[in-house]
């Protein structure tokens, strides 16, 4: 390493030794943990790590080596390469995600075509796990990381804190996800829903989030701007509370240091409680306030008007977040859970649903003044309706809360068309929204390469919402239905085989529309690619009549070359 | 933060809070009137609740949780429903289990609630082999048809499902062995698909006919004791009857070849280990309905 170099400069260049010498520490341990493994997948794991680790090791090292004059944390501007990363790492994971959905939707819909006992790694087993990790965590992680670098700076006027550590961030998240992707397909899991990877992956990305909010506390520390903006009390929200389920929930024994497998703290009914806690406020914290975040500074700037209430961010922020962290116990309805801690979840997500649409309100009354851009500008209208799924999501939660609604849709595909009409609906838009406006104010492009390609996304992807919604409401409601009929003499009518084999119509609509979201998304790649390459449309901005670069009156950063 | 001016916003003639991130400004609405209220709502609502049912844990000095004005117990309720439906059933269930065939087709009534309750049984049992409506599959015998590999009376078929076939553990147990006469070296390849040419015969299909005399030869010395001198099998020992068109590994060459070469000697599990008496009395009553009891 060019130590000579580094030591003319201080400050932040501390950073990239930081850097370097917590993931020199990483890359011993998992030597020795290869050297030791007791299994063959922990051995292959700790080998990725090399691998990955390794080679971030070696692209920082010589990266820093060719730094000759030049400070690659100038304080006068914002960090938008990284937040460039974060958009390309975005789009990938979705791509992926949405894919491996379409596969195991097709597994479901023929289970015994696409069935390949000889490659263990394609049971549906494996994949389902990979694509919920790849959708939440891969897709939704890196928006939530993209975008918050990128609103922090902006709604702080100051460049993000810590050197090299956000981009430690970025690469430690991506070797968790790596990591947690291929240990699924080598059938590593601790079989807890959303929280499947083992002990160490757990350890890392609990290094990796304390990290991620360190640096956006710093950032918040050394702003510029008086207040803090709403939208940074959403995201800081949805890191702190993030860290504390994954620790709590994640709190395990390994059954050996160099092995795979670990045990968990909690048992029974107690676990469950703990993962549902965990499972729920997950959804609460990491795709609800997260991507409100994300609402409340790309719509505002995209129309370019004043939130609607401050009143009610504030009411509805503190509301959502003090009730959210209750309700966990309504997914273990007519379980070993005590009969309160039931009424607990049911009750509290009752008294969600409001604080749920503040969000909504806020976010679709900031229109007003600029209705019109809902025809002209379909990003705009994308943004919109994923309010509106929020919306029907947040209300359709309390209301299968109910235990009396419970009884019938627990367990049924009503849920997976509910957890989908929010993923797709409300995360999925809101963060192609934010993605769409970012690549044009990244790259400095008048606008994206194609307009056009923009309503073929939406139109396609919203047939695509609707097909997947009502092929699932349909069949939940009538699984559930059959589940629980029962003939004159006191016998179920039917046996679950029969009601499997009911919903294989419902099963191939769903699959067409996962395969439609999917093109929209693939759609979208494709037109920010060449808008970031500058084709089309997406012809070169001058700076002069950037607007969305104008300098401040307080004179404001330059965003990074 | 004492703004010198009021900011105030130009479209709806609001005022702002007087700050500006990157642009944007919030306006200073008040909160929406039908939110607070139905929120106001959904938190009355919920405090109801909390009054009548079970909602606190069993706080120190409060001895057990609550169970609210309505004394509501989901486990309480549970274990008398299932009382209940037990009590409903107990007299129904004893008499079919002392009933007779003839009395059960008789006795519309205990006819009906032993179809439906072996029915309902079947589902959640035997289909998962056997086939929705007993259908059978590939190595799984349809119990829909008439042609039946043991006992096919109502006191056989009960007999089957209570000791299952080649099972190990129960004694009684339907049981027979056919050796895998290529694998184990009984007879060589040659010879297994002469026995395969006259097998086929035998079920009165296409054969080649030199092999299928010398087949003939075998089959008298190898399959006769068990399969007849005639192949039409014998229940008793539960040996298929080869001249009908009923084949449970399929009828192809390839398919009987392989069956004389490795044999099959499925198995199915004793069930009077998992059901009650009167489980096992409806569903052999429903088995012997499906299609050819005798």
């Amino acid at each position: 390493m060019t130590t000579n170099q580094l030591s003319v400069r201080t400050g932040n260049n501390s950073s990239i030794i930081g850097v370097s010498a917590v993931l020199g520490i990483f890359l011993l341990f998992a030597l020795l943990m290869m050297a030791f493994a007791k299994d063959a997948g922990m051995g292959t794991q700790a080998l990725t790590f090399l691998v990955l680790g390794g080679g971030l090791f070696i692209g920082i090292g010589m990266w820093a080596g060719s730094l000759i004059d030049r400070d690659p944390f100038d304080e006068s501007r914002y960090e938008d390469t990284l937040v460039k990363f974060g958009v390309a790492a975005s789009m990938f994971w979705g791509l992926a995600g949405l894919l491996v959905g379409v596969i195991i939707a097709l597994q479901l819909t023929w289970p015994s075509v696409f069935y390949f006992p000889e490659f263990g790694w394609t049971n549906f087993g494996r994949l389902r796990p990979l694509h919920t990790s790849a959708v939440i965590f891969a897709f939704g992680g890196n928006v939530l990381l993209a975008t918050s670098f990128y609103v922090v700076q902006r709604t702080c006027r100051t460049r993000l804190a810590g050197g090299m550590w956000p981009w430690f961030v970025f690469w430690g998240y991506q070797i968790f996800i790596f990591l947690a992707a291929t240990g699924y397909l080598l059938g590593i899991t601790q079989s807890k829903e959303y929280a499947e990877p083992e002990w160490y992956v757990d350890l890392w990305l609990t290094l990796v989030w304390v990290v991620y909010l360190l640096v956006f506390l710093g950032t918040l520390w050394k702003r510029k701007e008086p207040h803090i903006y709403v939208a940074n009390w959403f995201y800081l929200s949805f890191i702190v509370t993030i860290a504390m389920l994954h620790i709590v929930n994640n709190l395990s024994i390994p059954v050996s240091l160099t092995g795979s497998k670990s045990v968990q703290v909690f048992a029974g009914v107690q676990d469950a409680m703990t993962q549902w806690w965990y499972g729920h406020n997950a959804v609460g914290f990491f795709l609800t306030t997260g991507f409100l975040a994300i609402m409340y500074y790309f719509i505002p700037k995209r129309v370019n008007r004043p939130v609607y209430s401050y009143r009610l961010s504030i009411v509805h922020f503190w509301s959502l977040i003090f009730i959210y962290i209750w309700a966990g116990p309504h997914h273990l309805h007519y379980t070993a859970l005590p009969q309160w801690a039931q009424t607990l979840g049911m009750t509290f997500s009752i008294m969600l649903w409001m604080p749920s649409w503040g969000g909504m309100i806020n976010g679709v009354m900031t229109l007003s003044g600029a209705w019109d851009k809902l025809r002209t500008d379909p990003v705009v209208r994308m943004m919109v309706v994923s309010l509106a799924f929020y919306g029907m999501s947040t209300f359709e939660g309390p209301l299968m809360s109910v235990r009396a609604v419970n009884s019938l849709s627990h367990y049924t595909e009503w849920g997976i068309g509910h957890v989908h009409s929010g993923a797709l609906g409300w995360v999925g838009y809101i963060s192609f929204g934010a993605l769409y406006c970012l690549v044009p104010w990244l790259y400095k492009r008048k606008g994206l390469f194609s307009k056009s390609l923009v309503e073929w996304h939406f139109w396609i992807s919203t047939i695509g919402i609707i097909f997947y919604m009502v092929s699932m409401w349909f069949a939940g409601i009538m699984e559930g239905l059959m589940w629980r009929a029962y003939n004159e003499y006191g016998f179920l009518e039917y046996s679950f085989v029969e009601t499997v084999e009911a919903k294989h119509i419902s099963y191939i609509i769903r699959m067409l529309g996962g395969l439609l979201y999917f093109s929209g998304a693939a759609i979208m790649a494709y037109n920010l690619i060449r808008t970031a390459l500058g084709h089309g449309e997406a012809t070169e901005l001058e700076t002069a009549t950037d607007p969305y670069a104008k300098p401040e009156p307080r004179a404001a950063l330059a965003p990074a070359e | 933060m004492t703004d010198e001016r009021r900011d105030i916003d130009d479209h709806s003639g609001i005022e702002t809070t007087g700050h500006s991130w990157d642009g944007i400004k919030e306006l200073n609405n008040p909160l929406p009137r039908w939110w607070l209220y139905i929120w106001y709502a959904t938190i009355a609502w919920a405090i109801v609740y909390m009054i009548f049912m079970p909602a606190l844990p069993a706080l120190p000095g409060l001895g057990t949780n609550t169970t609210g004005l309505r004394n509501h117990s989901d486990r309480d309720l549970v274990a008398v429903a299932v009382a209940d439906l037990k009590a409903a059933r107990v007299d129904q269930s004893a008499t079919l289990l002392e009933a007779s065939l003839e009395e059960i087709e008789t006795d519309r009534n205990l006819q009906q609630f032993a179809l439906a309750m072996g029915e309902s049984l079947f589902g959640d049992n035997c289909a998962t082999c056997h086939g929705a409506g007993g259908r059978g599959a590939v190595g799984y015998p349809s119990l829909a048809d008439d042609v039946w590999l043991w006992d096919g009376t109502l006191d056989g078929i009960e007999f089957t499902l209570r000791h299952g076939i080649r099972h190990d553990g129960d004694d009684e147990t339907r049981f027979s062995i056919m050796p895998a006469f290529g694998r184990d070296g009984l007879l060589n390849a040659a010879e297994v698909g002469a026995l395969s040419q006259h097998v086929l015969m035998l079920a009165g299909r296409e054969a080649d006919v030199e092999e299928a005399k010398i087949g003939a030869g075998l089959f008298s010395i190898h399959c006769a004791t068990c399969h007849g001198d005639m192949g039409q099998g014998d229940r008793t020992q539960g040996a298929p009857n080869l001249t009908d068109t009923e084949w449970l590994y399929g009828d192809s060459e390839g398919e009987i070849y392989a069956t004389i070469y490795n044999a099959r000697n499925s198995h199915m599990p004793a069930w009077q280990d998992r059901l009650d008496d009167a489980s096992i009395k409806a569903l052999a009553v429903y088995v012997h309905t499906l299609g050819g009891g005798e």
